[in-house]
């Protein structure tokens, strides 16, 4: 646990020493700080729709850029060699990395309340469907973020790391916007699989639990296949 | 603590980097690990890191099996791993605590242990500064700092002066020694002078397989081959070449004479003497008896460089 503390604390700050935090959080607030503007004074509605429903779309760069350097960087430096040989588990260092990137992209989340606080003076708002919604972008998170350190530990360079991670996300992503094209027997396994049928399904404000299922194993096999991966220079 | 290496081999898909080769390392001693390029002693340091494991084999660190309890051994293990990684956007100061906590240093004696390493490797004036910002030297220094940061009792250092200049290297050489004392230190290296001066005994691998293990003196004698003695004479008119020639044959145990230069007033002279024989005390008194002038004398040593290059080109 004390190892798992260490290695979450010295990445998340590693975030901070370099640029990326800083670039990623701006960029991130630019775009949905327009989508809840433009809804609020150009349409002149009370909601927090248009920023819920684009936050999905910015994950699928987002995600993918605040993890690609996860393993990446460490093997590309051979600080990973290190890391491997100090008296702590691989799983541990898996789960420092992840919760110091998840703790990143909750942090660019955070500021995001503001726009709810602001609605709130300017008339009702729903709260129960947007708590709903913070809980579907965190586990969506969560599980985008599993894959792009499973991704990054797979490759020492950063580019390619990005593309896997993007390219296994958008497909996640895209599998309930293609069913049409499915045969009708494997529809239901495809949509199940899909992240933003599950992520829509808990922005309606019913937390169900075959979705919370969804979520927890996904990331829990993304992170036991980062482990075998960081394993395999062993075979 | 000592470290026992039984019939290790360890394989890259079908290149065999480590055939088979068992060796022990005694409490406090300081080995020099020497080979050629690719020879697998970087292999064999990860093996014993447990970065890696073998194929077959056993390595035992203080009687504990690698493969069973990894991480108790890892506990043990003080690690400078080949090219020195560091992360550069971190400052000296956080690095080596962070180095500290992940060798679960007590909490309360991390401060502690990081002034000392500070102290002990001369870091005082680049503690703050970004690792990314030092010279090589500083960050083969902070390298050795986070090696040693949880007072390992066995330490490994991979090339650990690759890359420095002269002046550099002497430093680390002599940090080295200093913090080497009652630890048990295995050195890779493919320089010679620095197995001679740093280390007890030497261990040779080439090809993956252990040529030579021994003391640097005892594997000078163990190979000493053919001994060749130069030797200066002064000009005597009345002595011609195949004299000289002929005086120095009929000393006991000389193979061959072989006048190198005949300039105006001295003849220079190689003499290889049979292996093990020496013969320098005849060849003096011959002279002597011959009523000629010595003015120079000396034979030649097998370096360690010779038996370097004996054991490991084919």
């Amino acid at each position: 646990m004390n190892n798992i503390l260490t290695i979450f604390k010295k990445e998340l700050k590693s975030y901070f020493y370099s640029p990326v935090a800083y670039i990623v959080i701006v960029v991130f607030l630019i775009i949905t700080g327009w989508f809840f503007t433009s809804s609020l004074f150009v349409a002149g509605v009370i909601t927090m729709r248009n920023v819920f429903d684009i936050i999905p779309f910015i994950f699928l760069f987002f995600i993918p850029a605040i993890s690609m350097r996860t393993f990446s960087e460490e093997k590309k430096a051979g600080t990973i060699e290190l890391l491997l040989t100090k008296p702590i588990t691989d799983f541990e260092i898996v789960l420092g990395k992840f919760f110091s990137t998840f703790g990143l992209a909750a942090l660019t989340l955070a500021p995001t309340v503001i726009y709810v606080f602001s609605l709130r003076m300017l008339g009702p708002v729903d709260f129960g469907s947007i708590f709903g919604a913070y809980i579907g972008l965190l586990l969506m998170s969560g599980l985008y973020i599993g894959i792009g350190i499973f991704a990054s530990s797979m490759t020492e360079n950063q580019v390619i790391s990005f593309i896997i991670s993007f390219l296994i996300i958008f497909a996640l992503f895209m599998m309930n916007k293609i069913l049409m094209f499915i045969p009708a027997p494997i529809v239901p396994i495809v949509e199940y699989l899909s992240s933003d049928y599950h992520f829509s399904s808990i922005t309606r404000g019913v937390i169900d639990s075959k979705d919370l299922i969804y979520y927890f194993s996904g990331i829990y096999i993304m992170l036991l296949l980062t482990k075998t991966s960081l394993e395999a220079r062993k075979w | 603590m000592s470290i026992k290496i039984e019939n290790l081999t360890k394989s890259y898909g079908n290149f065999l980097a480590v055939k088979d080769i068992s060796f022990e390392v005694k409490t406090g001693e300081i080995v020099g690990f020497l080979g050629p390029n690719g020879a697998g002693k970087t292999t064999t340091m990860k093996l014993i890191t447990t970065y890696l494991t073998q194929n077959s084999g056993k390595i035992f660190v203080d009687g504990i099996d690698t493969e069973t309890d990894s991480l108790a051994v890892r506990k043990k293990i003080g690690y400078l791993p080949e090219q020195n990684p560091l992360y550069p956007d971190m400052n000296v100061i956080d690095y080596l605590k962070y180095a500290a906590e992940l060798q679960s240093v007590e909490k309360s004696k991390i401060d502690e242990s990081v002034k000392k390493m500070v102290r002990v490797c001369g870091l005082e004036d680049v503690k703050h500064k970004d690792i990314g910002e030092l010279s090589k030297g500083y960050r083969q220094r902070v390298g050795l700092a986070q090696a040693m940061i949880h007072n390992p009792e066995v330490l490994l250092l991979d090339e650990p002066t690759s890359g420095l200049d002269p002046n550099q290297i002497i430093e680390i050489r002599k940090l080295i020694r200093d913090l080497g004392k009652q630890k048990t230190l295995i050195l890779s290296t493919h320089i010679l002078q620095e197995v001679q001066a740093t280390c007890d005994r030497v261990i040779i691998i080439n090809n993956g397989k252990i040529v030579a293990d021994g003391t640097t003196d005892s594997l000078q004698k163990k190979f000493q081959g053919q001994l060749t003695i130069s030797l200066t004479l002064k000009k005597d008119p009345k002595a011609g070449k195949e004299k000289i020639m002929s005086m120095f044959d009929s000393v006991n145990g000389v193979e061959k004479v072989k006048i190198v230069s005949d300039d105006n007033d001295v003849w220079k002279i190689d003499i290889s003497a049979n292996k093990g024989e020496d013969v320098r005390d005849a060849i003096f008194k011959k002279v002597v008896s011959n009523d000629m002038v010595l003015l120079n004398l000396h034979q030649e040593e097998t370096s360690l460089e010779d038996i370097f290059r004996k054991l490991t080109t084919h």
